[in-house]
């Protein structure tokens, strides 16, 4: 313990000290370890509490958008509806249909949940400026620091897949079975535009590891201001993984009843609802780690350790509420779409982003990280432009009931 | 760090041996919260999925109610059967492309060390060259063209 307490960082932060910094030698301690356990602990509190939430606001932003009022009887504005609905799923009987695969029927929700509820630990929530070697630098926060984030987040988030997959075809219904292989294509092909959206990032900041691409974008700039497109990309793969509307394919109710969970009841169901907001979670944080300078925002975190966890829940929730704004605005894609846009579009689209993007580093030619996005924005206008005009050509006025008459 | 492995030890809790083992390999330790995180997780929805088996209502079964799910149809045949093998050809694409984007993260790291930019750049611009030609000879195949037969 007395290595502890002469850690440098406890004058500029005193609260977290004992949790994120280890002894002046490098080495852990014990008081590291519990640290770390009660940080755990809180984290994935925070976690299932903004589910829960997430569950909440998604209901009640849809009433909003709908022009109705939403869940309003539990508690204020309905907010302890989680809680009620939590209760209901745990008393409600667990039905495991005679006609299913017992094993993976079980355990195929414990195989999403889990992997949605680990990938938050190498994510940086909040930070401070620490002089390291007579330089000041931004050092983050994590569960776990580690070197090969970006490699943990997509394998851990790989697993998910499986849950999904597993549980659909453990149902050995035909409804869940389509949507557990959709589910697999889909977030298969969307993690490879996924991966390359990042490749960029790990070229600007030299590092896989999520606190010094934070440092990196703190130091310089915004990563989503050089790489708008992979930011874009990024985004968008992510309601592909998340399967979130227009990308829910996997679920579709109009067409598969509720896909790869349809036969999944109580407290099965709630653990597989409760995976995909836990993975909106992680997704809205990742896109602001990545590309809007996690907890960083223009000097306002220097404010104090608050203010820098203030900065990046805000702007997580921000893309929290964008996750259900799309859902309750953007229709469904078509499967043929979906897969064009994933294969066709977005790979092409990424691979030539990181060739630009390292070309732009080589040649110190900072227009050429502007020259793609351009580019796209351009052929986005254009299609919409001809969409626009095809629609007009191709309209014809309905012939009035007095030219009908005429003409009969 | 022998003092904390001692320290560790004598403590004696479950899964202290283990700890030490991380903690004496010195860049593991960061991964003691990813481990810690992990055993939550997993206590976490197991202890749920228990509570509801122990507390959830007891209902009695019948034909009807053990039978797949098809919005009020009777299910004619078993669900376990053969689906497009389109979805086969994508998970195999994937395979292909995935280890194509992991050698591009090592390479992505150093690529700011000055000394070697050029020769990683010509290096990488010929690797996603075939990387492209690949992805031109699935897409003209029509690998992952769902609209038509």
């Amino acid at each position: 313990m007395m290595g502890l307490l002469s850690s440098t960082q406890v004058a500029t932060a005193p609260i977290f000290a004992h949790i994120f910094s280890r002894a002046d030698d490098g080495s852990a301690n014990f008081g590291w370890v519990i640290g770390r356990i009660l940080l755990v602990l809180l984290i994935v509190h925070v976690l299932l509490i903004l589910g829960a939430l997430m569950v909440w606001a998604e209901r009640r932003v849809s009433a909003w958008m709908q022009d109705r009022i939403g869940p309003n009887r539990v508690g204020p504005h309905g907010l302890l509806q989680p809680l009620a609905d939590l209760g209901k799923f745990m008393f409600k009987e667990d039905v495991i249909p005679g006609h299913v695969n017992k094993v993976m029927y079980t355990i195929a929700p414990l195989i999403s949940t889990i992997p949605a509820l680990i990938t938050f630990a190498v994510v940086p929530f909040g930070g401070s400026y620490e002089m390291v070697d007579g330089k000041e630098v931004a050092v983050s926060w994590q569960i776990a620091n580690l070197d090969i984030g970006v490699l943990y987040i997509l394998a851990v988030a790989g697993i998910g897949v499986y849950g999904i997959t597993l549980g659909g075809w453990a149902s050995n219904s035909k409804y869940s079975l389509l949507g557990g292989v959709r589910a697999s294509a889909q977030m298969i092909s969307y993690e490879l535009s996924l991966g390359l959206a990042i490749v960029p990032v790990v070229l600007m900041a030299g590092s896989l590891n999520l606190g010094e691409i934070v440092a990196y974008q703190a130091e310089n700039t915004w990563l989503v201001f050089t790489q708008p497109l992979a930011c874009f990309i990024f985004l968008v793969a992510g309601y592909a993984e998340t399967n979130r509307l227009p990308f829910d394919m996997p679920e579709s109710e109009t067409e598969l009843v509720a896909g790869y969970h349809t036969e999944f009841s109580s407290m099965k169901f709630a653990l597989f609802f409760l995976a995909e907001y836990a993975n909106m979670t992680v997704a809205a944080a990742l896109v602001v780690t990545l590309y809007l300078g996690g907890w960083t925002l223009f000097g306002l975190e220097q404010l104090g350790w608050g203010m820098a966890v203030l900065i990046f829940a805000l702007k997580t929730l921000f893309f929290m509420f964008a996750f259900i704004w799309v859902r309750w605005t953007i229709p469904r894609f078509r499967y043929d779409q979906l897969m064009n846009l994933g294969w066709g579009v977005f790979l092409p689209l990424t691979l030539v982003n990181v060739v630009l993007t390292a070309g732009a580093i080589a040649l110190d030619q900072t227009w050429l990280f502007f020259l793609l996005p351009a580019l796209c924005v351009a052929a986005a206008l254009f299609v919409a432009y001809m969409g626009l005009k095809r629609e007009e050509e191709q309209f014809q006025p309905l012939p009035t009931a007095a030219g009908e008459k005429g003409s009969a | 760090m022998a003092t904390t492995l001692d320290s560790l030890l004598a403590l004696d809790f479950p899964g202290a041996a283990l700890a030490g083992l991380f903690l004496a390999t010195g860049d593991l330790v960061e991964y003691v919260p990813v481990l810690v995180m992990l055993i939550f997780a997993v206590l976490f929805a197991g202890a749920n999925l228990g509570l509801s088996f122990v507390l959830g209502a007891k209902g009695k079964t019948n034909p009807v109610k053990e039978a797949a799910y098809e919005c009020g149809m009777p299910p004619i045949t078993d669900a376990h059967q053969r689906f497009s093998v389109k979805f086969y050809l994508v998970a195999i694409l994937f395979v292909l492309f995935d280890i194509e984007v992991v050698f591009l993260y090592p390479w992505a790291v150093h690529f700011g060390e000055k000394a070697l930019q050029t020769f990683l750049f010509v290096e990488m611009l010929i690797f996603i060259g075939i990387l492209f030609l690949g992805w031109w000879y699935v897409i003209r195949k029509g690998a992952v063209n769902w609209a038509q037969e």
